[in-house]
């Protein structure tokens, strides 16, 4: 399957990206990995005049440890997420989803930009991106701005991204030495994607929990950030009754629907479990027990 | 649309062309530089018969333009064995332990398969497992698959240092 025709363009600047962005307005569109955008464009489920790739712009691939936070740019490729051992260390949730991310091959190939811009409801990384509460910076040709990841992902394909805007960075604020989270995917046979997954990321004072993310992927119009479990954990020692008060609040919030992957019920019944066992696995990292 | 320039190195060879921006990869391999070991099975992103190697990393080359590939250094099937006669020991795995049947899905596996060997020490079964599992196969069930690997860590321990001096990408023929 080929590919409907477009003109091609590799510009070596962000500066010159936006330039052409903004000449060719919706008729263009930013390619990272094409991970995603390949198969659509293959598929001819959509067409775009105009692909501008980031593939030649240096210095948009890099896990930074900064002051507060880790800075990783948009083009950084999937499968470096997976395998950094910063990221094992400090975020251990977002290794697990980006090592359960479609397979190695398109890991190889696609980004964290890419994962996050794309927005497909399925896509792992949003959740992750909202259980840490990590900052998305957008750039324009005017400059930079800050998005929170709880108000960067709108609908389905759609993001607080300007048209004219390109994702850069991502910043993961680092929580307290008591933290953890954990990311736990339920998928069917061999297809990637999942019915449901769960991102939880905690911190602990003690037994209790003073900090806490929740957030879904695949049950909803986009990934779903579960505040009212997020605060009902907050003050509270994990037993086995809190935990399973919150997976209940996760399952009945979030919004699944009746598809091919199985029923609404079904879906709201792996939630249970999932959250179940994020919360347990997060509680563990954080180094409760 | 215009069309553009392309300079690939294609098993150590420089293969330069003007080509749609919209060719795939796996056409550029099959149609323009004429090497077919590349196969399209699904042509969907699923099933991984059209791994090549990419600057070190294996990728599905039905899902990677020619115009993404510009620059960068390609290994295929082809460009594995050292020369006539001379299999790569994944290769050689998969002929001692039956790692294949139709051998449709071969290239790819025996790709992916270096590009683990390559880049990973001890690698377990499940770890194995792991890494194929971009790769389908219709034909054998994966366990000869999965012993043809372990055997090819096996090979490749064996030769030791000689093969990681080895260059990535084997030249054998300068233009
Ligand atoms: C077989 C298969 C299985 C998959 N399984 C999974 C899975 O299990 N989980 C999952 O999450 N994903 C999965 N994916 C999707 C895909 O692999 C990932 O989402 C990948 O990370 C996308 O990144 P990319 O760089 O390839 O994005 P691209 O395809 O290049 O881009 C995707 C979209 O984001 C936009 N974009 C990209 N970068 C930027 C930027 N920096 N700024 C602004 N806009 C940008 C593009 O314009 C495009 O609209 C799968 C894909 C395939 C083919
Ligand atoms: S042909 Fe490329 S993945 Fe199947
Ligand atoms: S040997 Fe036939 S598909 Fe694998």
């Amino acid at each position: 399957m080929i590919p409907p025709p477009f003109d091609y363009f590799a510009p070596t600047d962000i500066q010159e990206a936006l330039d052409l962005l903004n000449k060719y307005g919706e008729e263009a569109k930013i390619l990272a990995g094409g991970q995603s955008l390949m198969p659509l464009l293959k598929a001819r489920i959509t067409t775009i005049p105009y692909l501008i790739s980031l593939s030649e712009i240096r210095g948009l691939s890099y896990i930074d440890e900064r002051k507060g936070a880790l800075h990783i740019g948009a083009m950084t490729l999937d499968c470096d997420i997976e395998l950094s051992g910063i990221i094992k260390k400090r975020f251990p949730i977002l290794a697990d989803a980006a090592g359960q991310l479609a397979d190695p091959l398109v890991r190889n190939m696609g980004t964290i930009g890419g994962n996050i811009s794309h927005a497909d409801p399925s896509n792992d990384l949003p959740a992750v991106m909202n259980a840490i509460g990590a900052t998305m910076i957008a750039k324009g040709r005017k400059g930079s701005r800050e998005i929170n990841a709880s108000d960067f992902f709108i609908d389905t394909f759609t993001t607080a991204l300007d048209h004219g805007e390109i994702l850069t960075e991502i910043r993961l604020p680092f929580w307290g030495n008591s933290s953890g989270g954990s990311y736990v995917k339920f998928k069917k046979g061999t297809w990637n994607f999942s019915v449901a997954a769960v991102a939880v990321q905690l911190e602990l004072d003690g037994k209790k929990v003073i900090r806490s993310g929740i957030a879904t992927t695949s049950v909803g119009p986009r990934t779903l950030k579960m505040e009212k479990a997020e605060k009902f954990i907050i003050g509270k020692e994990l037993t086995e009754d809190t935990i399973k008060q919150a997976a209940e609040m996760v399952a009945r919030d979030s919004q699944p629907a009746s598809d091919s992957y199985g029923s609404e019920e079904y879906k709201r019944e792996i939630l249970r479990r999932i959250t179940t066992d994020a919360i347990k696995n997060a509680h563990k990292r954080a180094g409760g027990e | 649309m215009e069309k553009k320039q392309v300079s690939i190195i294609v098993n150590g060879e420089r293969k330069e062309a003007e080509i749609e921006p919209r060719m795939l990869l796996a056409h550029f391999l099959r149609e323009v530089v004429g090497l077919t070991g590349t196969h399209i099975g699904c042509d969907t992103t699923n099933c991984g018969a059209c791994t090549v190697i990419l600057n070190g990393r294996a990728v599905k080359s039905c899902t990677v333009l020619a115009v993404q590939a510009n620059n960068t250094k390609i290994l295929t099937i082809e460009g594995l064995s050292r020369g006539q006669n001379k299999l790569h020991p994944v290769q050689k795995a998969f002929v001692d332990k039956q790692g294949f049947q139709c051998g449709y899905c071969t290239s790819g596996m025996i790709l992916t398969s270096y590009w683990l060997l390559k880049n990973r020490k001890n690698v377990s079964e499940e770890e194995i497992r792991a890494a194929i599992s971009g790769n389908l196969c219709r034909c054998t069930g994966y366990d000869s698959i999965v012993e043809s690997i372990k055997e090819a860590q096996e090979m490749m321990k064996e030769e030791g240092d000689a093969l990681e001096h080895e260059q990535e990408i084997t030249v054998r023929s300068k233009r």
